[in-house]
């Protein structure tokens, strides 16, 4: 197992707040890695850093094999790491076939060819019908209900042929069905090779999809391993249940 | 091209060629005057959709291109001498693409910020513009502006040359819109405005997008400008950049739908004959603006998205399901909108 990415040392500061802290940990290519810790632990600022949004203020960032040193999210998508928010952040006014268009990658030379080709519309008809949406194809992403952009947005990001897919909070505010859904998407797309990081606050999900799992708290890592040793790290117990 | 609708085809024929016959229809010097006013605003809100609209980048300050090509067609009148007669018309696409690319750089720097600080920082490039335009005095004659000679087209129908110039720049304006808006660039713009952070995460190349479309539709407002200088033919820096100018086209914009092909230039057909008539009206009181700031508030409180979306919105809700529920219609308010509600 050789490591797809790599986090060195990273440190991210808000004023006097230190919200990611020396932090360093690996994700190996193949695996569903989790990464959990109690609110407040620097898990959303971390994916921050990872996938461009914010500059971190020391450390390093290597994405199979190279340096990211500037946060530019659009140059790492294109190297294949993405990302999904919590939130479900899609293109309201866009139809979910352009949803899924506008995440391939497109060289200036095609900047003024058809908005969707008929090549285009195939692949995205094709992830849609992966992810059960086929149906509403045509509509515009902003008619979905919250459960429908996760899946949406997940489709999205799968356009630009990743291999390291970070997922925030996947399962948040979406109900059980949806939940097994999001489960099944990612065992499959896993057994195709993607490699995925979870932050997760589900526990039972965490505890049956991923491994390995890597605690966060104050912003440095303070455990990894599989999620049955995890569980019982005391200092994970003492970071989940204070003392 | 499979991007061609007859329907669109037909619309775009039926109303381009009755706006070319017009002045034959109507031959009054002043119905000619009006008509080239009402024409080249439709052509100035079509250019600013194309960044504004499609992209959500409200740009106040496209006047200060629009005067950049007024004084374009003023200083080689004055200084290199193009010639009388219809010869401007002729340099007017190399000043549209010299515009254009003067502007990529200022675009590259004034894209950078988002929504709000973006209109504040075009609205200082206007006025940037503005002083230059005073203070260059060896080019622009600083306050004493340029005249220009008077061309020596026939009198009974001196503004044809004019309005059908204006029409052109308008019509290309409008063939621009269309074009963009049915290509990947216009899908890009798209992701821009509903979530640019988003759209950087999925590896859409925000910055040229946004950059190509700021270049093409202020070359095309100083296009519009530099018709303008030859009509009017004086070329004052307050009347050449002036910030009226940007605000009449962004309410038209507005108006009419921004974002909608046809919208801009029906805002400017609406407006523009109810401004001139409450200026004639209300006389030089320039009363006529408290009329334009009643006409924004009662867009924004009644058809905050414009006449064409919301004639849209209820063809829409109608053909669906009754019972439905109301999602959004063409989903949540994109950042620009909101800053400006």
């Amino acid at each position: 197992m050789s490591a797809l990415l790599e986090v060195e040392g990273v440190a991210k500061r808000f004023g006097g707040v230190t919200a990611v802290d020396d932090c360093s940990l690996e994700v190996a290519e193949g695996t569903v890695t989790a990464l959990i810790g109690p609110n407040g632990s620097g898990k959303t600022t971390l994916f921050n850093v990872v996938t461009g949004y914010l500059a971190a203020d020391a450390g390093a960032v290597h994405f199979a094999g190279r340096r990211f040193d500037r946060p530019d999210p659009a140059r790492l998508y294109r190297s294949g790491l993405t990302r999904t928010f919590q939130q479900a952040r899609v293109f309201a006014s866009l139809t979910l076939v352009e949803n899924l268009v506008a995440a391939i990658h497109q060289s200036w030379r095609s900047l003024l060819r058809a908005r969707v080709s008929a090549s285009d519309d195939e692949r995205a008809r094709e992830v849609l019908d992966q992810f059960g949406i086929a149906h509403l194809a045509d509509r515009r992403a902003g008619e979905l209900s919250f459960g429908q952009r996760k899946l949406l947005e997940f489709g999205t990001v799968l356009m630009g042929r990743p291999r390291l897919v970070l997922l925030d909070e996947p399962t948040s505010g979406v109900n059980p069905v949806m939940v097994e859904a999001m489960e099944r998407h990612v065992r499959r797309l896993n057994e195709e090779g993607l490699t995925f990081l979870i932050v997760e606050h589900d526990m039972n999900l965490v505890m049956r999809l991923c491994d390995p799992v890597i605690v966060l708290d104050h912003g440095a890592k303070i455990a990894e391993g599989h999620p049955d040793d995890v569980r019982s790290d005391p200092l994970v117990l003492d970071a989940y249940l204070g003392v | 091209m499979s991007r061609l609708s007859a329907a669109g085809v037909a619309r775009a024929a039926v109303v381009f060629g009755a706006l070319a016959l017009f002045p034959f229809a109507f031959p009054a010097h002043w119905v000619v005057n009006l008509a080239i006013f009402t024409v080249m605003y439709a052509g100035l809100a079509s250019s600013w959709n194309l960044l504004g609209g499609f992209s959500g980048y409200l740009s106040l300050g496209h006047a200060a291109f629009f005067g950049i090509g007024a004084y374009a067609i003023g200083i080689l009148f004055t200084h290199i001498g193009v010639g009388a007669g219809y010869k401007p018309f002729v340099v007017l696409p190399a000043v549209g693409v010299a515009v254009a690319l003067l502007s990529v750089p200022i675009g590259w720097v004034a894209l950078r910020v988002r929504a709000a600080t973006f209109a504040i920082v075009t609205i200082s490039l206007l006025f940037v513009v503005q002083q230059l335009a005073f203070n260059l005095h060896g080019l622009t004659n600083g306050s004493q502006g340029l005249a220009l000679p008077f061309p020596h087209f026939a009198p009974a129908t001196y503004e044809r040359p004019f309005y059908w110039a204006m029409l052109a720049v308008f019509a290309l304006s409008m063939l621009a819109c269309w074009y963009v808006r049915g290509s990947k660039l216009g899908l890009m713009l798209h992701t821009v405005r509903d979530d640019e952070d988003r759209a950087r995460g999925v590896g859409v190349d925000v910055t040229t997008a946004k950059v190509i479309a700021f270049a093409v539709s202020v070359g095309l407002t100083a296009m519009i400008g530099g018709i303008w200088a030859y009509y009017i033919a004086f070329v004052y820096p307050q009347f050449a950049v002036d910030p009226l100018v940007t605000i009449g086209a962004v309410l038209m914009a507005f108006l009419g739908g921004k974002g909608t092909i046809w919208g801009p230039a029906l805002g400017a057909f609406i407006l523009v004959p109810v401004q001139q008539y409450l200026a004639y009206k209300l006389g030089a009181s320039q009363l006529y603006l408290v009329g334009y700031a009643s006409v924004f508030l009662a867009i924004m409180l009644l058809l905050p998205r414009g006449i064409l979306p919301s004639i849209e919105d209820r063809r829409a809700r109608r053909r669906a399901d009754p019972r439905g529920p109301d999602v959004d219609g063409s989903g949540a308010p994109s950042r620009a909108e909101q800053v400006v509600a």
